[in-house]
């Protein structure tokens, strides 16, 4: 597997980039945005400013009108969509807002799910703990996620308790990069605050670069560097002056 | 490669058993169609072989006037009933012709507990043939010999349970309980025909001065008339062997426009044929309707995977998050299709098996089809057929789900 070369300075680097759906108006427009392996990086901004895309664009899930996109030293423009997907499979962990889970799945083969589309982190999960199966336990009780709960379909756990088992599967295999979008707004503050505790140190741990987006400002504080991609993203000023 | 199949297969199941309700209900469907379309066909090959295995090596059946089928039902598949008798004087006649071989006289019209019964001579036993020019053959005993004997099929000797020197009675008429029964003059067995699969099995052979007897008014004082060389007054028919076969179309010209009385003159292999054109009209009809009940589960289903899509539209970008492409995502598709396809269209075939298996010893009683058991290639062309089209079609689903799972990028906006 060549995906061991990839590595870089940064773990994501966007230089002019720019990105609409369809053949509407840009909804991101980027002149530079880099941001260092290993780093905890907050990025905040009010809905619709185009965070969720941003990190769509970085998955290499969409493909930008113009400019580039690097992830972990590799551009994603030149690649072919099945190499876009083997990038974000073998280094990218995702966890959203909501319905993170495969709700015909147990909590451990939700977990489990990335080590089925990328051999790498299955290696890497194996490596790290003897088994898929010991390395899912593992990261599901650093989370605070007890045995008893394992076993249970995913759909029986309450929203905290599914976000934290999202966060245990964007950590399996110790991808590269974890994206987070908006993974506490449906969590209480107690909840919510432990829930960034518990990312962040597992992230540090495994020595995962962290981006993590949010409206919320005042969460800014957990994180080694903010971002305010209302001002980085040139498209959201037109859009607000219009 | 091997992993990924696996692992999407593994996944259908799962999301299979989670939508257990509606999945069963679409294998159910599909098992149906399956089975219906195997059972048509089933019934059709083993009608048309159970009946083309009962008469062979016969060149001629003769009769009293009457249609060519009519004839060939009563005489050798004991369906129906006769319109008229032939006189032994013209029996006589023609067997006496120089190219005519053997022939067998049938007299007909009584049963025996719903059996019918066969009045013929000995030559029957070693003349008939059935399937590929087989004889007949004894499974135990011998022909009868006397007016008072009778040699009974394999089937009545089964069902009934007689055995050698058992004495039956024969009622008038064919219903199973007659209120003449001419308990004066009961019948020895005296052999036991082995299987053969045809009417045979379910005949009560007696010789013709034996169905006489029963018939006469007399009672013990009559004294039982030899077998060989009997003459009754009339029969119901006979079967010829010709010596040479270039002579069958002369001779049925002959009889046909036989002078002393109007008779019926059918060559087996013609008069099955016309059977079979009359019935293939219902048979591609009843293949035809099973046919759209098939395409009509297929659609079911397809609808059943659209209807799907848009509640799974986040499973799908959940998939496409951890690393699914969106191959895999058609390929989630077509699985599910093809394993509905699959179990739906083998436990169709396997419930036609048991289903066949209940229904055998009706059918073999009451219509003298000899149903088969066990898969056949037509089964597995329904099974690869069914897949085959479920596969296709889901490609519309597929292909949405495709394009979905590439438009949607992470974030599902429902």
């Amino acid at each position: 597997m060549s995906g061991s070369a990839v590595s870089s300075e940064n773990a994501i680097a966007i230089s002019g980039l720019r990105f609409g759906f369809g053949s509407d108006d840009d909804v991101l427009a980027i002149r530079e945005l880099r941001i260092r392996t290993a780093q905890r990086v907050f990025l905040f901004g009010p809905s619709g400013c185009g965070k969720s895309t941003l990190l769509a664009l970085v998955g290499g899930v969409l493909v930008p009108r113009e400019g580039a996109v690097a992830v972990l030293g590799k551009s994603l423009a030149s690649l072919k969509s099945t190499a876009r997907d083997r990038i974000r499979a073998d280094h990218v962990g995702f966890i959203f807002q909501q319905f993170n889970l495969v709700p015909y799945l147990s909590v451990v083969e939700n977990v489990s799910l990335p080590c089925r589309y990328s051999r790498r982190r299955l290696k890497r999960a194996v490596d790290a703990d003897g088994s898929l199966e010991k390395s899912a336990a593992r990261l599901l009780s650093a989370l605070g996620i007890g045995e008893e709960l394992r076993s249970r379909k995913s759909t029986d756990l309450s929203v905290g308790q599914q976000q934290r088992v999202a966060a245990a599967r964007a950590l399996i295999g110790r991808p590269e990069l974890v994206l987070a979008d908006e993974p506490t707004s449906s969590l209480d503050a107690d909840r919510r605050r432990e829930f960034i505790n518990l990312l962040v140190s597992e992230c540090g741990r495994a020595n995962s670069t962290v981006v993590f987006v949010s409206h919320d400002a005042s969460l800014a504080t957990h994180f080694d560097l903010a971002i305010d991609l209302q001002t980085a993203n040139a498209a959201a000023h037109q859009s607000n002056a219009a | 490669m091997l992993h990924n199949v696996g692992n999407t297969l593994s996944l259908v199941l799962k999301s299979l058993i989670n939508r257990r309700a509606t999945a069963l209900l679409t294998v159910a469907s599909i098992a149906v169609s399956a089975g219906l379309l195997s059972v048509v066909d089933r019934i059709r090959t083993d009608t048309q072989s159970s009946f083309a295995n009962t008469i062979s090596g016969t060149d001629l059946i003769v009769g009293a006037r009457s249609g060519e089928l009519n004839l060939l039902l009563y005489s050798v598949f004991r369906i129906g009933n006769p319109t008229n008798n032939v006189s032994w004087n013209s029996y006589e006649q023609i067997a006496a012709r120089p190219e005519v071989d053997w022939t067998i006289p049938f007299s007909l019209g009584d049963a025996h507990r719903g059996y019918r019964v066969l009045g013929t001579d000995p030559g029957y036993f070693s003349h008939y043939r059935y399937a590929d020019r087989r004889p007949l053959a004894f499974r135990k005993g011998g022909p009868f010999t006397t007016a008072t004997e009778t040699v009974i099929g394999a089937e009545v000797a089964e069902q009934l349970g007689y055995d050698i020197g058992r004495q039956i009675v024969v009622s008038h008429g064919l219903a199973e309980t007659s209120f003449i029964v001419h308990d004066e003059n009961p019948f020895t067995v005296t052999g036991i025909l082995a299987r053969t699969g045809t009417p045979v099995d379910r005949t009560v052979h007696i010789s013709l001065s034996g169905m006489d007897l029963i018939h006469s008014s007399g009672g013990s004082d009559q004294v039982a008339a030899p077998v060989d060389g009997y003459e009754p007054e009339e029969i119901t028919a006979f079967l010829i062997g010709l010596k040479s076969r270039t002579a069958i179309f002369a001779l049925q010209r002959y009889i046909n426009e036989f002078e002393d009385e109007p008779m019926t003159a059918v060559i087996p292999g013609v008069a099955l044929q016309q059977l079979w054109g009359l019935v293939r009209v219902a048979e591609y009809a009843l293949l035809g309707v099973s046919a759209m009940v098939v395409l009509a589960s297929v659609l079911g289903l397809l609808a059943t995977l659209l209807v799907s899509l848009n509640e799974r539209r986040r499973e799908m970008s959940v998939l496409r998050s951890v690393g699914a492409r969106p191959g895999h995502v058609f390929a989630l598709l077509l699985s599910e299709a093809a394993m509905l396809a699959f179990l739906g269209a083998l436990s169709g075939l396997l419930l036609v098996q048991f289903g066949i298996l209940a229904i055998r010893p009706f059918a073999l009683s009451e219509y003298g089809i000899q149903l088969s058991v066990g898969l056949r290639a037509f089964d597995l062309y329904v099974l690869a057929g069914i897949l085959g089209i479920a596969v296709l079609v889901s490609i519309i689903p597929a292909w949405r789900a495709y394009r979905n799972s590439l438009a949607d990028g992470l974030t599902v906006r429902l």
